[in-house]
């Protein structure tokens, strides 16, 4: 991994002076600090909005409710920015030639993509922490506060799901030059995992798998086993790294 | 038009010592086009050395294949020593390369590229700083070394290249057409800056500016449709291959005298051709320089002709490289200007 170093350095510093880094924990943020909000208010908001005219009776919103709902938004919003942080990741260096830039200085390949792929995996990472981190705060303060290990710890399965994405799309960065067929290729993943996941006996051991054992563990109830979709997630991601690899070793730039 | 003369062994293999690159045989095509065709090419250590061609006759391959971006379809070569190859690390510690159209990363400052360069090659700490501040003067950056790249000039980036290219001393160091894009100015800055390099490194210089090769190239390989027309020192090249040319400027009003050298002359077995220019002058180009040295002025005398003018035009590589590769006609260029290449079956 000659250059996995240097190359690390460029690419965190590259996430920050493009303001990639900056920009998506801001959004997460917001989607964090937002979640619990909605759920608290949500029941509110659609009596306000019925009037006196229909009776609609709604649960007394809970706790598990803001988890549901940070769930749903960074399944959604954070699967979207994943894809977009992965799908110029190699596709457009190569377009652009920079690659042919630090390809021709003494770099493993295997280390220019690694150094990609950790700087987003970083990236990610400080955003569904601070997401977290902003949940978990307004959770506390509209509704109770939740156990601080198993929030973290279904922040972890909620990061291992958004590399899912990240990591086929950038298969798709690797493979082609251009960053739309990347991007076309995660969005692919995103709807057929998701239609899979429904599916008896798959759906458990699919990155969408890992929704369920997280919402048990931040609300510090019993629920499914992390372990299985956890691994898979994890071997999906270091095959998806492999077959990168694969693919780039052999190309010309 | 296709060169007809005999191709020259490869000039490194007759000196002895190891060359900078070997290429035995190599070629590329993608499909059925031709882009090399068994290059056989031996490039002498310590050597600046020129690689032309008109647009599309295969530099740009040869030095890809060369620098480990490209991957031959056949042949093998060895740079330092060290057979190339897309994933060789230890070739790639021993070259610089700067692209023909250098692009870097217009977030980061021209002293950031140049140290992330520095710490890929195995810089570090004093050394680092002493080599990245030494190239920033060299190539006249230091007063924008903190600005971003995405604020260069054309010319400002095409110096960062030759600065990250150079920076670690590369045992041999790949240019391709390092000045194609620069004002007049800031190509003499390029081409001083190479010249510089004569005694420190092997530079492969490929360009289809014939007069920049002439002012620093030592040897010199044309290369027309993928295939190697010639490979020789500069010196030998043009006495090879250019056939001395005279050039005379009668004073005026002697058309009847400067006619009948002209006869005189077209029936010298030494002259291969008299051409009139329209200023009067006449152009000799002569087939036994020998001869004509003694017999060409001896002959202006005896015919009676005064002149105003008198010069041996000192052949050019442009007069070569017509001769060697000539003006591609419309039919064999494409929409972009670049010689078709060959197709062949698949």
């Amino acid at each position: 991994m000659a250059g996995l170093g240097p190359l690390l350095r460029k690419e965190l510093l590259e996430q920050w002076r493009t303001l990639r880094l900056p920009v998506i924990a801001t959004i997460f943020l917001l989607v964090g600090l937002s979640s619990p909000l909605l759920a608290r208010f949500t029941p509110e908001i659609l009596k306000s909005v019925a009037g006196d005219q229909f009776s609609i009776t709604l649960p007394t919103p809970t706790a598990a409710d803001a988890v549901d709902q940070l769930a749903k938004n960074l399944g959604q919003f954070g699967g979207l920015i994943a894809v977009l942080l992965a799908m110029g990741a190699v596709a457009s260096e190569k377009e652009r030639g920079t690659a042919a830039l630090l390809l021709t200085k003494p770099v493993s390949r295997p280390a220019f993509l690694g150094a990609k792929l950790v700087a987003i995996g970083l990236t990610l990472a400080v955003s569904v922490a601070i997401a977290t981190a902003g949940a978990w705060f307004y959770t506390l303060v509209l509704f109770q506060a939740l156990p601080v290990g198993g929030v973290a710890a279904g922040a972890f399965l909620q990061w291992l799901t958004l590399m899912a994405w990240t990591s086929i799309t950038f298969v798709g960065s690797t493979l082609t030059r251009s960053s739309l067929a990347a991007a076309g290729l995660g969005i692919v993943a995103f709807i057929v995992v998701g239609i899979l996941s429904v599916l008896p006996g798959i759906g458990a051991w699919l990155p969408t798998g890992l929704g369920a054992p997280g919402r048990a563990l931040a609300l510090g109830i019993a629920g499914p086993d992390a372990i299985g979709p956890a691994i898979a997630t994890i071997a999906l991601v270091a095959g998806a790294g492999l077959v990168a690899w694969l693919a780039f070793r052999r190309q010309e730039l | 038009m296709t060169a007809t003369i005999p191709r020259p062994a490869p000039s490194g293999s007759d000196r002895g010592a190891e060359p900078a690159i070997r290429a035995r045989g190599l070629a590329k095509r993608f499909g059925s086009i031709v882009a090399l065709d068994g290059l056989d090419l031996d490039v002498p250590a310590g050597s600046i050395f020129g690689l032309l061609g008109p647009n599309g006759a295969g530099k740009t391959t040869t030095i890809r294949i060369l620098t480990g971006l490209a991957r031959q379809t056949a042949g093998s070569a060895t740079v330092t020593g060290v057979e190339v190859g897309l994933d060789r690390t230890e070739l790639r510690r021993r070259l610089g390369y700067l692209d023909q159209d250098p692009r870097f990363y217009g977030w980061m400052r021209g002293r950031e590229l140049l140290e992330l360069v520095g710490r890929l090659v195995g810089l570090d700490g004093g050394e680092l700083r002493e080599r990245v501040g030494a190239m920033l003067e060299r190539t006249g950056l230091t007063s924008a070394a903190n600005r971003r790249i995405g604020g260069y000039s054309g010319g400002m980036r095409q110096r960062l290249g030759i600065a990250q290219a150079l920076l670690h001393r590369p045992q041999i160091v790949f240019l391709d057409e390092p000045v194609s894009s620069l004002d007049p100015e800031g190509r003499r800055d390029v081409l001083e800056l190479i010249v510089g390099l004569r005694g420190e490194t092997t530079v492969v210089l490929s360009t289809h500016v014939l007069s920049d090769v002439e002012r620093v190239c030592d040897r010199v390989a044309i290369l027309d449709r993928g295939r190697l027309v010639t490979e020789a020192p500069l010196d030998r090249l043009l006495a090879d291959h250019v056939r001395p040319l005279y050039r005379l400027t009668p004073e005026a009003g002697q058309e009847p005298a400067v006619a009948q050298l002209t006869t005189r002359l077209r029936a010298a077995a030494w002259v291969s051709n008299v051409d009139a220019s329209a200023d009067g002058g006449l152009r000799i180009t002569v087939s036994d320089p020998a001869a004509a040295s003694s017999s060409l002025l001896a002959l202006v005398v005896e015919v009676g002709v005064r002149l105003a003018d008198f010069e041996r035009v000192r052949p050019t590589l442009e007069d070569v490289f017509l001769e060697l590769v000539g003006t591609p006609s419309a039919d064999e260029l494409d929409g972009r200007g670049f010689v078709r290449p060959r197709e062949v079956d698949r």
